[in-house]
């Protein structure tokens, strides 16, 4: 198949404009006729079930959480980009673009990030009427923070728990339509797998997580709103329940899955402890603004401290390295986050870590707290140093934290066109689950950007487009044959894992799994590694379907089943990462593949081979994926070694 | 270090429940509250057992997910504080430690430790948000909000709806949560419209979820993990009758 990103034609400040005008349109009596499927109510999902219906349609959302409110977009804590320009600071539509596109370092659409960046001020408005209680001036107007790989001020933010707010307005929003009648709104369910009929998206198959009842769901539409992958390491800032199943299971159906090497390492977590450790806790990036970054300059004092005979406080000025500061003097602590996460690897690599792992670096408020005083601190950063004290047990306005990268965010996913929809026509996908905005690398305070643009500001519009051309007569019944073998396959992959009654945990192979995924295809990956994981990938999702152990049955409320069901699919998706990885002969953004760097040993792009999307198409269980490209075209900015120097 | 638990094993809603003695041994200061039950767990499966339901997600204190009763207190020893940022350092060696979900009528158990918290959203639809379409807002910094509004705002908006403010008050009421969503928006410009509506239909829905009413002991706010104040149940009270007293709604 030929793959059409359908990017419009005309200069890229109006391609929006003209696209929506030549969009089909659903006559506001009509709209009832259709019925859309939502899958996921994190921002994307509640933003575009909330505001579909508020069009007529009518929507059912799925959520396997038991409250719409608790998708893990909650726990953005730092902002959301606008380019207002309320700061008088240069900013402006175009330059939040370029900021964009600059930071996926060159791999992401210009018609997609423009649109990006032009809807971003439509949604501080939206959320503003919405009551989104964003820091304010004294005068009464909005506050704004600076944030990686941007020279303006233009985050906006309710303290440092933005995702939160947000998410509650859309919440908010959407349960208005739930009272409206115009959402139905399903909880404990989890999507596993999508109908497609005659080429068309008609439905899907979920799992009520309380009783165990596979079900069918037919509509004109599917939005997949669930999420990035993260989670196939394992460890990172995801939620324990962040998983890749709706988008691979749609994969699976014939929807693309683009880039799925880009994984964004976000430089400031709190470091890994010990085995038992489940996730890992990000501390914004907000607080690279006024934290700095440094580790001690020579060996010895940082084997000091890993053995504890010396403390942070004891190193004297002359003997730290502010490496951020001293390597990037006019971005400074405030890099993107892919430039940050690699300096901390390489300092740790030197041996100059700290933390009794190795595996820590210094983010230190000294002086800010003299400068700004401590109360001004506390007021930016008050629930983040809590946070901190809490986990680590140390107070960080008396030590510098330590913090070491985590995995935290996928820019990979499935492919989609401008209209947000995947290979399958009707089969949608938004937010982080779609590749489409941030390239190979994304910025900090453009997820949530990304995600309510992609439910309040497009799906509106371009869902409207396809429903009007099939007609709402073209929908499938639930009975129909398609959905009722799927259910089977459902109910045959359930009862095969329940089956097994191995010696291993569910939980025991999805650490294996991300040992490998972070060793080998982590913030740095090499072709001999690659080839290595992708071996010890194979090796262990065969072990997982003779060993692993699920107790229970299928009919009844069953959280090892669950789990087991969404560990086989990332024992897929780690293979298809892998393969992506080791295809991409190049470095950009979050990809860093060691063979190509500068001298420097910064990302070294090949332009002239690599200025593409890959999009993977599954062909079967354990064949080769075929991949297919989607050249990227920039007529507005110069491809350029990327320097924040 | 040692632990005994004594954890809360239910079968379903219809199925009496008892306390169940576990003896875990390996246990790290460092692991937080959840990553025991995850060890616990783990080893349940090993032996053929049937593990705990618990609800979690986030593990940072945000998603209000998890909802442990733990030694006689919603989310255990910390206060403002989740059960998910809850370390074992919080506990002595040899401790015994006793896990319960949160017992309240409107939260029926469906499992072992895992509560129908429904009825929260359910109040939230009766009328906690301000009705605006997407693409209808006008410019942001049109609708000024002095500083301290804001800030007033976002301590009210910081609710997790966790629920623990219904586990720690001895008539199960939600007042906190309803007062928090109440307050966040009365006293925002943008929530005036509809200000008397929404603490009418909001409480209304609370009493008909079967909550009970709130008699001012302050339990709830001592063990909000985001350390709500008892000023906006003041603030509830107010917009409540205010709104009893002004409404065009007779009926009610």
């Amino acid at each position: 198949m030929e793959l059409d990103s359908k990017i419009p034609e005309g200069p890229l400040a109006e391609k929006w404009s003209r696209h929506k005008f030549g969009l089909k349109l659903v006559n506001p009596a009509n709209k009832r006729k259709y019925d859309i499927i939502v899958v996921g109510t994190g921002l994307a999902g509640a933003s575009a079930a909330a505001s579909l219906a508020e069009l007529g349609y009518n929507v059912k959302a799925f959520t396997f959480h038991d409250s719409a409110r608790r998708a893990h977009s909650i726990a953005a804590q730092g902002g959301i980009n606008a380019a207002k320009n309320y700061q008088n600071d240069g900013d402006s539509v175009f330059r939040l673009f370029y900021d964009t596109i600059k930071g996926g370092d060159y791999r992401a659409r210009e018609g997609n990030v423009y649109r990006l960046a032009e809807v971003s001020v439509n949604i501080i408005d939206q959320c503003v009427a919405q009551g989104v209680p964003f820091a304010r001036e004294y005068g009464g107007l909005l506050a704004n923070r600076s944030f990686g790989g941007a020279q303006v001020s233009r985050t906006f933010y309710a303290r440092g728990q933005t995702g939160q707010q947000l998410l509650l307005g859309a919440y908010h929003a959407l349960s208005r339509q739930v009272a409206n009648g115009k959402v139905k709104l399903i909880t404990r369910t989890e999507m596993l797998d999508v109908i497609v009929v005659d080429g068309k998206a008609r439905g899907i198959v979920t799992r009520n997580l309380l009783t165990g009842a596979i079900e069918s769901h037919s509509a004109h539409a599917v939005l997949l709103c669930t999420g990035g992958y993260g989670n196939v390491f394992y460890l990172s800032t995801n939620a324990m329940n962040s998983n890749v199943t709706a988008a691979w299971r749609a994969h699976k159906k014939g929807a693309y899955f683009s880039n799925p090497c880009y994984t964004q390492i976000h430089p400031t977590c709190i470091p890994v402890k010990g085995d038992y450790q489940s996730k890992l806790t990000l501390m914004s990036e907000s607080l690279r603004n006024d934290g700095r970054v440094w580790v001690p300059k020579n060996q010895q004092d940082a084997e000091k401290i890993r053995k504890g005979q010396m403390k942070a406080n004891d190193i004297p000025e002359d003997a730290r390295d502010y490496f951020l500061e001293r390597r990037y003097p006019s971005f400074g602590n405030l890099v993107p986050r892919d430039v940050a996460s690699r300096n901390a690897k390489y300092v740790c690599d030197e041996g100059r870590g700290v933390a009794p792992t190795g595996l820590a670096v210094y983010l230190d408020f000294a002086d800010a707290i003299k400068r700004d005083g401590r109360k001004t601190i506390e007021a930016k950063y008050g629930n983040l140093f809590e946070m901190y004290e809490k986990i680590v047990g140390d107070n960080p306005y008396e030590t510098p934290m330590m913090i070491y990268p985590a995995v935290h965010y996928t820019m990979g996913g499935l492919w989609v066109d401008y209209n947000l929809m995947t290979s399958v026509p009707g089969l949608y996908a938004l937010g982080e689950a779609n590749f489409s905005d941030h390239g190979a690398n994304r910025l900090g305070a453009s997820a949530l950007m990304q995600g309510l643009a992609d439910g309040y500001f497009v799906i509106p519009y371009t869902v409207g487009d396809y429903l009007a051309t099939i007609g709402p007569g073209d929908k499938v019944a639930v009975d129909h044959p398609a959905f009722k073998e799927a259910e089977q396959r459902v109910h045959d992959m359930n009862n095969r894992l329940l089956s097994i009654k191995g010696s291993k945990t569910v939980d025991e192979y999805h650490k294996a799994l991300g040992h490998i995924m972070w060793d080998y295809c982590g913030m740095s990956r090499n072709a001999e590694g690659l080839k290595k994981a992708k071996k010890m990938i194979q090796d262990l999702r065969a072990e997982f379907w003779q060993n692993v152990r699920v107790l229970g049955t299928n009919e009844e409320m069953n959280q090892s089943l669950e789990h087991a069901g969404r560990v086989a699919d990332f024992l897929e998706l780690g293979e298809l990462m892998v393969d992506d990885a080791l295809h991409r002969e190049e470095s950009c953004g979050g990809h860093f593949r060691e063979e190509y760097q500068t001298e420097e040993g910064e990302a070294l792009r090949d332009d002239a081979n690599f200025t593409y999307v890959a999009a993977w198409e599954y062909t079967g269980d354990n064949k080769p994926e075929v991949l297919h490209k989607e050249e990227l075209v920039f007529e507005n900015v110069k491809l350029t070694q990327r320097s924040y120097k | 270090m040692k632990i005994t638990l004594k954890v809360w094993r239910q079968k379903n809603s219809n199925t009496p429940g008892k306390l169940v003695e576990y003896q875990l041994d390996n246990i790290s200061p460092d692991m937080s509250f959840l990553e025991m039950f995850d060890v616990l767990n783990g080893e349940l499966t090993k032996k053929g057992e049937e593990i705990i339901a618990f609800d979690h997600d986030c593990r940072e204190g945000i998603c209000g997910s998890c909802s442990m009763y733990i030694n006689g207190r919603a989310h255990g020893p910390q206060t403002g504080s989740t059960t998910c940022q809850l370390h074992m350092r919080s506990f002595n060696d040899g401790d015994t430690i006793i896990v319960e979900p949160w017992r309240a009528r409107a939260f029926p158990v469906i499992k072992d430790l895992m509560v129908d918290r429904t009825a929260f959203d359910r109040v939230a639809q009766a009328g906690g948000y301000i009705s605006v379409n997407t693409g209808s807002a006008p410019d942001a910094n049109e609708i000024p909000v002095p500083r301290e509004i804001a800030d007033t705002a976002m301590d009210a908006a910081q609710c997790i709806a966790c629920g623990a403010c219904v586990a720690a008050c001895k008539n199960a009421s939600a007042m906190l949560y309803v007062a928090a969503k109440v307050s966040h928006f009365a006293v925002l410009p943008q929530g005036q419209a509809e200000r008397t509506m929404r603490a009418e239909r909001m409480v209304a829905q609370m009493d008909a979820e079967g909550f009970g009413a709130c008699s001012f002991t302050g339990a709830c706010s001592v063990e909000c993990p985001k350390s709500i104040s008892l000023d906006h149940i003041a603030r509830l009270n107010r917009e409540y009758l205010g709104a009893k007293l002004t409404s065009n709604n007779l009926q009610g």
